[in-house]
């Protein structure tokens, strides 16, 4: 034991000795957090959008203030003639175009169903997917009111009650922060661990590490438990910002946050480990981590899109990031105020995940030295 | 030439590590068929729960209103006497719909009632979605009911909303995905690849031995970058043709076009990695300083993941500085928009300027750091 405390010490004198690294690993957390807590929304708001009035009557004013008054859209220009809407779109100076009929005042005067038509650009699938909806959305709920203020229709004899649990105000920020600060913490932690061994094989020290009487495991431990405290301050510190700054309510147990936050930290260090083992070079063990554990992360995880509605043959796969069960304990404990007689399996599989990674990188490290 | 020797002995540390190089050269292309096939923006299948307290026919009619719009999988049916409140916590549903007592009934006599259906609202994206699929198919149930009591007479609605999309009809996640993975490895690449591989010659100390020589610090340069720039080309174009063969990725643009922005794109990013291999003296310093202001930005403020215009202003103001914005504008205007010049030499001069000053803060660290002065 007192063999991998000198280990400990040995690695905290050396980050002590780069100032520049201590400083970015204790800062560059909240600078992410606070980044991307304003930055990761997928709220869609202020569409910029362009109309064309072909009408330009009472009734498609009316039509157009709905757009106006809403938050989603943004009119950034009115048009008279449908085949202006190219050069917006084109440009990107509107993302949608609405475009109102000449017959528009007449038919709707006149109780005859009349048609809008809206123009999407759809590169940016997945806003315009959004914004599409929000778009229909106020269309129907305006023809609903003008079917009643006529007189043609009545109020609906069923109507939805509709509620929202746990995020009311459908805030995209309360389910994002949490899902950041398990980003950062793998950001951080897993580039560190990955580098540490492969900067010593790159030096060369890492032989002399090997005629030390050090046992593998004591090894391990001493390179890892000064990441492990580094990530722990990290927790603490992305924890207190988005409860302090972002004001997401944490309705569960902060204690038990922090152990789920320390387990976390055994998949994401035991990762990184594992890197160091199959990498020879430092650029080698960073392309490896980005590619293969980086990016799956922040796309499969569920981390901005659902995994349910991913096809049922990716799903499966989803069951390998460790993300994934993260995402689903934080969520819990921050939103929804649970704790582990709910989510007691996936505990367990972030357990079992971060044990199965150590112990993988430690059998390939020994094999490796020997 | 001096730069060919540091080229060719770079060429020769790239190929003998086929690792960097297949993940470079090959593994974005693997993960946007994972990526293009996984990510659909199409909300289906939502899973439901129901709470049934009327057990009646219409009861009944409006579950299988629900499943059978595809929106909805019904995965729990929860008896009156539970609470619904676990199913939610639990996530084993994402709505519940509770139906009332006497809902048949009064459904019926065309008198007034409701359906509530709760959503859990932890992702609000998806639960906005759901919300609308649900109070159009209430909206559908009720308008059958009103018919049938008489209430109403059949009519079309009074006013539909007719969408198009453009550019990417069936929205598919490739065609988003596609310029975003661009960057994103131009950006690994080019300045974290760079940057570690100019910092690791000063950890391990061969640096010294190649002031010691007579090569200048600007043939050193262009000898470390220039092979890095031709493996994020290849890698670029390798990845519009893939998406082009196998997700019908249309190419609109002229193919020039795009060389020219992609290698414009490039040469900044390379000036970066450059620049912040002068700032740092282990890789570990390097890789967290490229992490920080280009590889997070790239993929989190670039426009990307998240729509601008829907960031705070002071955040707009910072993506001015963040180079993957123009490129992406640039790129999704040539290869899905297939408009020319005249609409994006804005984005263009951007990267330019960007690269430019890029390029002079480095030269200018450069000097310094091999003693010519500065």
């Amino acid at each position: 034991m007192r063999r991998v405390l000198h280990l400990v010490r040995k690695e905290f004198l050396e980050l002590r000795q780069d100032p520049r690294l201590f400083g970015i690993v204790v800062l560059a957390p909240i600078v992410q957090l606070t980044m991307l807590g304003y930055a990761a929304t997928t709220d869609i708001r202020d569409v910029p959008i362009v109309v064309v009035d072909e009408d330009r009557s009472a009734a498609s004013r009316e039509l157009i203030e709905r757009f106006e008054a809403s938050e989603t859209f943004v009119i950034v220009d009115t048009v008279s003639s449908f085949t202006e809407i190219d050069r917006y779109l084109d440009h990107g100076d509107a993302w949608m175009a609405l475009a109102v009929p000449a017959d528009y005042g007449e038919r709707v005067r006149t109780g005859r169903p009349a048609q809008i038509q809206v123009v999407a650009d759809g590169t940016d699938a997945n806003s315009t997917n959004v914004a599409l909806g929000y778009a229909r959305g106020l269309a129907n709920a305006y023809a609903r009111e003008l079917a009643v203020s006529q007189g043609r229709g009545t109020r609906p004899a069923i109507s939805a009650d509709i509620r929202v649990w746990f995020n009311p105000g459908l805030e995209s920020r309360v389910f994002m922060i949490p899902g950041i600060l398990a980003l950062v913490l793998l950001v951080v932690t897993t580039n560190l661990s990955s580098m540490a061994i492969v900067r010593e094989k790159e030096l060369g020290t890492l032989e002399q590490l090997n005629v030390t009487p050090l046992a593998r495991w004591e090894l391990i431990v001493g390179k890892l438990v000064p990441y492990a405290i580094l990530g722990m301050v990290d927790a603490l510190l992305v924890v207190a910002v988005a409860v302090g700054w972002f004001e997401i309510p944490l309705r569960g147990s902060l204690a038990l946050l922090l152990v789920m936050c320390l387990v976390y930290l055994l998949s994401t260090l035991g990762l990184g480990l594992f890197v160091s083992t199959v990498s020879r070079t430092q650029q080698q063990a960073m392309m490896t981590s980005s590619f293969f554990f980086l990016l799956p992360m922040v796309f499969l995880s569920g981390f901005i899109f659902p995994i349910e509605n991913m096809p049922v043959v990716i799903q499966p796969v989803t069951y390998l990031i460790p993300l994934r069960y993260f995402l689903v304990i934080l969520r819990g404990i921050f939103l929804k105020g649970i704790g582990l007689e709910v989510f007691w399996p996936e505990a367990l599989a972030l357990l079992a995940w971060g044990l199965a990674i150590l112990t993988l990188a430690t059998l390939r490290l020994t094999k490796r030295l020997a | 030439m001096k730069a060919l020797a540091v080229a060719s002995k770079e060429i020769r540390q790239i190929l003998r590590d086929r690792r960097t190089l297949s993940i470079v050269l090959f593994v974005p292309a693997f993960f946007l068929l994972l990526y293009g096939y996984a990510l659909n923006f199409d909300i289906r299948n939502v899973p439901l729960a129901v709470q049934d307290n009327d057990r009646s026919s219409a009861s009944r009619g409006v579950i299988s209103a629900f499943v059978q719009s595809g929106y909805f999988a019904l995965v729990q049916d929860v008896p009156s006497s539970l609470d619904v409140v676990g199913v939610l916590d639990r996530g084993d549903a994402r709505a519940v719909l509770v139906i009332p007592g006497g809902f048949g009934r009064d459904a019926a006599r065309g008198e007034p009632t409701s359906l509530q259906f709760i959503i859990s609202g932890d992702n609000a994206n998806t639960a906005t979605t759901v919300m609308g699929y649900a109070v159009g198919l209430v909206g559908a149930i009720s308008t059958r009911y009103e018919m049938q009591a008489g209430v109403v007479a059949p009519a079309a609605p009074l006013l539909t909303a007719e969408t198009r999309v453009w550019y990417n009809p069936e929205l598919r996640s490739t065609y988003f995905l596609v310029p975003g993975l661009i960057a994103y490895i131009a950006m690994l690449t080019a300045v974290v690849s760079t940057a570690l591989s100019i910092v690791r010659e000063k950890e391990v100390g061969t640096m010294e031995q190649v002031r010691m020589s007579p090569v200048g610090p600007f043939a050193y340069v262009v000898g470390k970058t220039v092979p890095y720039f031709c493996v994020s080309l290849v890698s670029s174009m390798g990845i519009i043709g893939l998406s082009m063969l196998l997700f019908d990725l249309p190419m609109q643009g002229s193919w020039a076009m795009l060389l020219l922005a992609v290698s414009i794109f490039l040469v900044g990013a390379l000036a970066f990695g450059v620049l912040i291999s002068t700032l740092a003296e282990t890789q570990q310093v390097a890789f967290q300083v490229a992490l920080l202001t280009s590889y997070l930005p790239t993929l989190m403020l670039s426009g990307f993941i998240f729509p601008i215009s829907s960031m705070p202003v002071v955040l707009q103001t910072i993506t001015y500085a963040v180079p993957a914005r123009y490129f992406l504008i640039a790129l999704r205007g040539i290869v899905l928009k297939g408009v020319g010049l005249e609409v994006f030499w804005q984005e263009l001069a951007a990267l330019v300027v960007f690269a430019a000053i890029v390029l002079s803060l480095a030269s200018l660290r450069l000097r310094r750091e091999w003693g010519m002065g500065g």
